[in-house]
């Protein structure tokens, strides 16, 4: 299982634009590397990066072979109630990495 | 005056110089369905010079005011210089507040790093980054 790294501000007030960050720990190989042996060793990303709040999509995102080892990603998002964020990360061999954080809004 | 011809040049001559045939029109073609990115609205920062290929910070903002009806829907990055164009692909629901992405990537070698920003309008909107790597990733 992947690590995770968020930072999810835990109070907001409503209406305000807050900066999501989130990492989760992963090789990203990238499918052009060759071992000892000159053989490549084949892919295996994080492939597809989903964000919801209370079951809505906010960001969906395609990865490809170009994102760095442990992928880092950040956006922003408008703060207009409180609840609680998803975020699942995908692999090549279909393993989903999930993770909650929740948001108060004032 | 070349830099600033090769700075306005739309993304096709680009695709010609630096890209096999028809790679990076494929994947354009693929996210946008065939049209035309506007050079502007997008900004692409990107070290001048990024010593380690293997991870280098990228951010790409699109001047958007983010409202119902006008907001940016989607940002696609490509660099041409990779092994495989394609970099990532984001859409937006209506709650992301600014059109502003944050990511690490992988540089194979010296390169531009285009971004293109899908509007609600229908319009695309390009923007991009020359960087010298000095330690290319992918690869090694």
């Amino acid at each position: 299982m992947s690590e995770v790294r968020l930072r999810v501000p835990p109070n907001a007030r409503r209406g305000e634009i807050v900066e999501i960050k989130t990492l989760v720990s992963h090789d990203m190989e990238s499918g052009q590397r060759r071992d000892d042996a000159g053989k490549l060793i084949a892919r295996k990303i994080i492939n597809k990066f989903v964000c919801t709040f209370e079951g809505e999509e906010v960001l969906s995102a395609d990865w490809a072979a170009a994102i760095a080892a442990n992928p880092y990603f950040a956006f922003h998002v408008r703060a207009s109630r409180s609840g609680t964020f998803e975020f699942a990360w995908t692999d090549d061999d279909g393993t989903v990495t999930r993770q909650r954080a929740s948001i108060m809004v004032s | 005056m070349a830099l600033i011809a090769a700075a306005l040049a739309p993304w096709r001559a680009v695709a010609q110089v630096s890209s096999p045939p028809g790679t990076h029109m494929q994947v354009l073609a693929r996210l946008v369905g065939g049209r035309t990115a506007k050079p502007g609205r997008v900004r692409v920062l990107l070290a001048d010079v990024v010593d380690n290929g293997n991870s280098a910070p990228l951010t790409v903002s699109v001047e958007s005011p983010m409202s119902d009806k006008d907001r940016c829907t989607a940002i696609h990055v490509v660099a041409d210089g990779n092994p495989n164009p394609e970099v990532f692909s984001a859409r937006f629901g209506h709650s992301v507040g600014k059109a502003e992405v944050q990511t690490r990537i992988r540089l194979a070698r010296s390169q531009s790093v285009i971004a293109y920003a899908e509007m609600s309008d229908g319009t695309v909107w390009s923007g991009r980054a020359q960087t010298v790597v000095t330690v290319g990733g992918c690869g090694s």
